[in-house]
Order: structure tokens, then C-alpha cells, then sequence
């Protein structure tokens, strides 16, 4: 029955892809790379539940962290221009 | 007591499903860059919480349930974060959304 769960995680992700190639402006397709990495932290969630490995866990926390970061950086270097962080003292 | 939490963990699982599918569709549907973001962005909290709700309702060893918990926390925190900051750089790169036709333009 879990696995009935992770399809239609693939199910969401795949139409996320979709918007992603998509995408009139480049924001829709940050937004849907935003949520196709949240749909990838619970993928491998429902995966670990199911095999019974608490380590999968471990993957999904790492993998939610970096996703967050990754799209703070991209928006920062649209916003900014730069990504370094003395940059946003004086703007 | 049992077969409650199993029961209770299947009904949170399917909504949250049920609100993946609704938000995934929406990302389609909407007109606009700033709708959109409100049906990614239920798919990023509501979805995700009751998803790992089930899945922490469903587990057995309390270590599973921690690390669960941890990923709920940090979903439940980077996504309306990110949600807001791509709103934001967005709104400052001149997107303009679609207004009333009726013209209650600011």
C-alpha cells in the first residue's frame, strides 16, 4: 500500500518536471524544481517506512537541507547578482 | 489501539496525496506565475506534513519516528522560506501578476 504512495509521489513529480520544461519565466521553473526536490525528500521518506531502514531518513533530512539551500542560492544570485555574502550589507 | 494508529496513519497519507495531486494539477492550471506558487506551495506543507503525519503514525521503532520528526520540522520551516523569498525576487524582477479585469489596480 506504500507503494501505492511513492507512484503517486512519481505521479506529482513528474508533472513538476513538466512545469519545469515548461516554464515561461525562469521562476516557474525554480518553483518547480523547488518542489520536485520536496517531493523527492518525501519519496525517499514513504521508501524508508516501507523497508523498514531508518537510515533512509538520514538521506531525506540531507537531501531536504541541501534542496533549500540550493534554491535560497539561486534566488540570492537573481536578486543580488553575486552570491557572496558581503554583498547583502549594502544593498 | 493498534489498528487505530494504522488506520489514522492511512487516512493521513491518502489526504496528503490527494493534496500533491491537487497542487501538482494547480501548477498546470493557474494563469500566473504568483498562483502558481500558492498551489506549489500547498504542496510543499500540507502534502509533505500529512505525508510524514501517516508515515510517523505508521512506523514502529521510536528512531524512525524522530528522524521523521526532524524532516517535518525542516520542511515545515524551508518551504514557506523559500516560498516567500522566490515571491519576493520575483515581484523585484517586475512579474507582473494578472489583475482584475475590472481594474482595481494599485
Amino acid at each position: 500500500m506504500l507503494i501505492v504512495a511513492s507512484f503517486s509521489i512519481l505521479f506529482i513529480m513528474a508533472l513538476a518536471l513538466l512545469r519545469a520544461f515548461l516554464g515561461p519565466t525562469i521562476f516557474d521553473r525554480i518553483l518547480a524544481v523547488n518542489m520536485f526536490g520536496t517531493k523527492t525528500v518525501l519519496l525517499i521518506a514513504v521508501l524508508g517506512v516501507a523497508s523498514g531502514e531508518a537510515s533512509f531518513i538520514d538521506i531525506a533530512i540531507v537531501y531536504a537541507l541541501i534542496n533549500f539551500v540550493g534554491v535560497i542560492a539561486l534566488l540570492r544570485f537573481f536578486e543580488y547578482g553575486k552570491v557572496q555574502a558581503e554583498k547583502a550589507g549594502d544593498e | 489501539m493498534d489498528i487505530i494508529l494504522h488506520l489514522a496513519g492511512w487516512v493521513c497519507i491518502v489526504a496528503g496525496v490527494f493534496f500533491g495531486i491537487t497542487g501538482a494539477i494547480g501548477l498546470h492550471r493557474f494563469p500566473d506565475f504568483y498562483t502558481r506558487i500558492h498551489a506549489a506551495s500547498i504542496t510543499d506543507t500540507l502534502c509533505a506534513g500529512l505525508i510524514i503525519l501517516g508515515l510517523m503514525l505508521q512506523s514502529v521503532s521510536i528512531m524512525m519516528i524522530i528522524k521523521l520528526s526532524l524532516v517535518l520540522f525542516i520542511l515545515a520551516y524551508t518551504g514557506p522560506t523559500a516560498a516567500h523569498t522566490l515571491a519576493k525576487t520575483a515581484r523585484k524582477e517586475n512579474i507582473e501578476p494578472i489583475l482584475d479585469p475590472a481594474g482595481e489596480e494599485s
